[in-house]
């Protein structure tokens, strides 16, 4: 190895460490009190999870002007409820004729864990709160993101089995399908839309929120 | 010759211009054509909207109600009473067939609906049957009978009803035939004027659940004399606590009535104090006759007394004010307003002309406040919400308006034809609602397009909100709305519901919920089954019994959905109920046809309608096999 090469790999080496230095230095800076604080904030936006639905879907046909609703929370499979109507029980009725299983709660394993995975969530937010550093922090944004990613896949992949799994002798053949994870869809007569409701879009705040904590932190660090 | 020409000329010139005249005095098409189409939009409802009102028919002899909308006047439905409806499935099911009592028809007359403070509440529909003596009530909640009441012990003829107190606390009677009293009992007709009583009577309504009843601590009736008994209404405001009944054939008189009981000058308008006859109930002052309480006026002074009334008068009605009672006498042609308040001043100077059977007879001068020239025929009043009073002119063919107070017709409109009663929106209330007058009319011919010998009846809707009454619309009916009462839509809104909800609305102990709970259960030769009916099947879809066998089932519809109705028919078996979303009805029958007989979803369901069904299978008496004829 030339000499002048060799001063280059030293120096770079040395930069290096010196990224890692600080990175490890910044690893274990204790979080400041913004952060502290915004942390706490971002624990009451998780608690919509626990009162809101994280998705909603409706459907739309010629005899439902105002749309059959079903809503998905953490816990439970709830359908639109009026004097007049029991959105649930009318969904699987109408899909028991393409041979769709009816939707029920106890098919659902999601309904039992998803609550403590989001209490978990809540209650590392909250230790970070008391003993934080940095590495708390980002520990738990990178649980939040799997919790996220792994729900909608997980989400997709229901809506994919209860669309493919159709009864052979269903009195009305359709193609086998998925409904929408996420805008609107045909599906026969109905026009179906889904998006979030305001479970996942506390979740998303609360995420937002630990990154903005994050950031709190760390430019202190790096203005030091 | 020229001259001669000229002549004819001019004579010819003068007929154009006399023709040209005459053509433009006639309204000219734009202008007929400008009031229909101001007529065809103050009735047009687009699609999708809803009616303002709801105008609940009375159905004469078929038994039933017609329920339309107004201004619209479509026809929205019927609610079958006293007559087996398989449209609905009434009056074959267990409960509607005990409701029903045996009898298949009934003749409905004068629906009520009840009222808080003199305005309706929007709880209960009432309506009474002049054949078989009953009443019934129907729930506003679901628009179902709930309760019919009778045949009710001692009356015959149960027409001057069903008229309700201002807070609903009766529902009223009075009898359109004489009878000896306790019913039942035989007296040759030869005694009618001594023997014969008609009755005057006032239902008790429980004011939570409206449950009516008329036994030995509920309700009364009142002894009168054989007169013939019309129509009544109850007093409000300052008149609260009197019912007011006309009655014809104040002659006593038998045979061929359109003659021996038109005799008379003046009838009589009953006036019924029912607060003292309370009183004379604590005391116990009344006989117990056929297991109801029945007072004689004899013996409870202060209870009836008589106005005269100009001859036999067929309506009474009372102001929203309660101040005026006003009497029409179907063969004059004005129309009595008595004031209450002279009345009272009559009672108590004992101003009395004569008595009935110990009732007194109050002096005509001393309570009449005026006579109205309203026009020939008088029946019924109704009133706006602007001092204005409406009455139907039968033999004239008219309503005619006319203020209260100045007593003076400030208009008048021609009906086609025969107008009976009529009805203003909330029009024998303490608040009438206005805005339209509805004329139910007897005679139809040649307004609508033929359809043979048997016509049906006309109503008419006429806008009362200017000066001028305005024929708006006519609508026509099967056989025979007498009454109609409206009511504000509004004020139904929030009431009705369209789902017997599973666990609130139906709480019926043979309800399922679920396919799973569907059954048979054989006891002794008693078959029970427990069945749903879902878009597009029923649970069990196969009955097996043994020819004899009694069989119960007990059907519920489980779908939550509003308008999700399901039939179910036994054919050869004459069995049709419809369970409407949420609704258990409970079937009875023995199986005494062997054989095996599909049963089938009558009312339309869904795509799969046809599919919906299943086989009732008897086996023979002595074992399978074929039976043979």
């Amino acid at each position: 190895m030339p000499p002048r090469s060799i001063k280059k790999f030293n120096r770079e080496n040395a930069k290096m460490e010196r990224i890692i230095q600080k990175w490890e230095k910044l690893q274990d800076t204790p979080l400041n009190l913004k952060s502290r604080l915004v942390i706490f904030i971002s624990v009451i936006f998780l608690l919509a999870v626990f009162f809101f639905p994280l998705w909603r879907m409706q459907f739309f046909a010629t005899f439902y002007p105002d749309g059959l609703k079903l809503y998905i929370y953490s816990y439970k499979l709830e359908g639109g409820k009026t004097a007049g109507r029991d959105d649930l029980r009318e969904i699987n009725t109408l899909n028991h004729y393409i041979g769709m299983k009816p939707l029920s709660q106890s098919d659902f394993a999601e309904f039992t864990y998803l609550p403590f995975v989001f209490g978990a969530l809540g209650l590392l937010a909250l230790r970070a709160v008391v003993l934080g550093k940095i590495s708390t922090l980002v520990d738990l944004i990178v649980m939040y993101l799997y919790v996220g990613i792994f729900s909608i896949l997980d989400f997709y992949n229901k809506l994919y089995t209860y669309g493919h799994n159709l009864a052979p002798d269903a009195p009305i053949k359709v193609q086998p399908f998925t409904p929408p994870l996420l805008g609107k869809k045909l599906i026969a007569q109905f026009t179906v839309y889904s998006y979030p409701d305001l479970g996942s879009i506390g979740l998303l705040l609360s995420l937002l929120t630990l990154v903005v904590a994050l950031i709190l932190t760390s430019k202190e660090v790096k203005t030091e | 010759m020229k001259r001669q020409l000229q002549i004819v000329l001019g004579i010819l010139i003068t007929f154009v211009a006399v023709a040209i005249v005459f053509h433009s005095c006639k309204p000219g098409k734009e202008a007929v054509k400008s009031e229909a189409v101001e007529a065809a939009l103050a009735t047009y409802v687009p699609p999708g909207d809803l009616d303002e009102f709801y105008l609940f028919y009375s159905g004469g002899h078929s038994g039933n109600i017609f329920v339309a909308g107004i201004p619209s006047m479509r026809h929205i439905c019927t609610i079958p009473v006293f007559t087996p409806y398989p449209s609905t499935g009434y009056g074959f099911d267990a409960e509607t067939k005990k409701m029903l009592g045996g009898y298949t028809w009934g003749d409905a007359h004068h629906p009520a609906l009840s009222e808080t403070n003199g305005d309706y509440d929007g709880r209960w529909l009432f309506i009474n049957d002049n054949a078989n003596n009953r009443i019934a009530r129907i729930d506003l909640k679901d628009f179902k009978v709930k309760q019919i009441l009778g045949p009710i012990p001692n009356l015959s003829g149960n027409h001057g009803s069903t008229f309700v107190t201002e807070n609903t606390e009766y529902v009223t009677i009075a009898t359109r035939f004489s009878v000896p009293i306790p019913k039942g009992t035989y007296v040759p007709v030869e005694e009618y004027a001594k023997k014969y009583h008609g009755i005057v009577a006032l239902v008790e309504v429980d004011p939570k659940t409206g449950e009516m009843r008329m036994d030995e601590k509920h309700g009364f009736q009142v002894l009168m004399p054989p007169f013939n008994f019309d129509l009544g209404d109850a007093g409000k405001g300052p008149s609260h606590g009197w019912v007011f009944w006309t009655c014809y054939n104040s002659e006593r008189a038998t045979g061929i009535l359109e003659i021996t009981a038109s005799q008379n000058d003046r009838d009589y308008i009953a006036a019924v104090n029912w607060k003292k006859a309370e009183e004379y109930l604590k005391q116990g002052k009344y006989k117990i006759i056929n297991g109801v309480r029945v007072i004689d006026p004899k013996e409870a002074p202060g209870v009836v007394y008589l106005m005269p009334c100009a001859k036999s008068p067929h309506g009474v009605d009372v102001s929203p004010d309660g101040k005026w009672i006003v009497g029409s006498g179907k063969l004059q042609s004005i129309t009595t307003v008595y004031n209450f308040e002279k009345m009272l001043k009559a009672i108590e100077n004992k101003d009395f002309v004569g008595e009935e059977d110990g009732i007194p007879v109050l002096r005509y001068e001393s309570v009449r406040e005026a006579e109205v020239p309203v026009g020939l025929g008088p029946l019924h009043t109704q009133f706006d919400d602007k001092g204005y009073a409406y009455t139907s002119l039968f033999v004239e063919s008219a309503i005619a308006k006319w203020k209260l107070g100045t007593w003076e017709v400030v208009d008048k409109i021609p009906i086609a034809y025969n107008i009976g009663h009529l009805c203003v929106p909330e029009g024998d209330t303490k608040h009438p609602a206005g805005k339209y007058v509805i004329a139910l009319n007897k005679l139809s011919h040649g307004r609508h397009l033929t359809v043979g010998p048997s016509q049906p009846e006309a109503s008419q809707l006429i806008d009362i909100t200017g000066e001028k009454m305005k024929l708006l619309y006519d609508a026509f009916t099967e056989p025979e709305p007498h009454y109609a009462k409206a009511i504000r839509a509004d004020k139904l809104k929030d009431k009705v519901i369209e789902v017997y909800q599973k666990g609130i609305d139906n709480k019926n102990p043979n309800a399922i919920w679920d396919e799973k709970d569907a059954k048979v259960v054989r006891k002794g030769n008693t078959v029970e089954v427990w069945m749903i009916a879902v878009r597009s099947r029923f649970q069990p879809w196969k009955i097996e019994v043994n020819q004899g066998d009694k069989v119960i089932i007990h059907l519920t519809n489980i779908e939550q959905t509003t308008d999700e109705l399901h039939g179910f028919a036994i054919c050869e078996y004459d069995i049709n109920v419809v369970v409407d979303p949420g609704e258990t009805k409970t079937i009875e029958f023995v199986a005494n046809k062997p054989g095996v007989y599909p049963f089938y979803c009558t009312n339309f369901c869904s795509a799969l309608h046809q599919e919906m069904q299943g086989y009732l299978l008897v086996k023979p008496k002595g074992g399978a096999g074929v039976a043979q004829k």
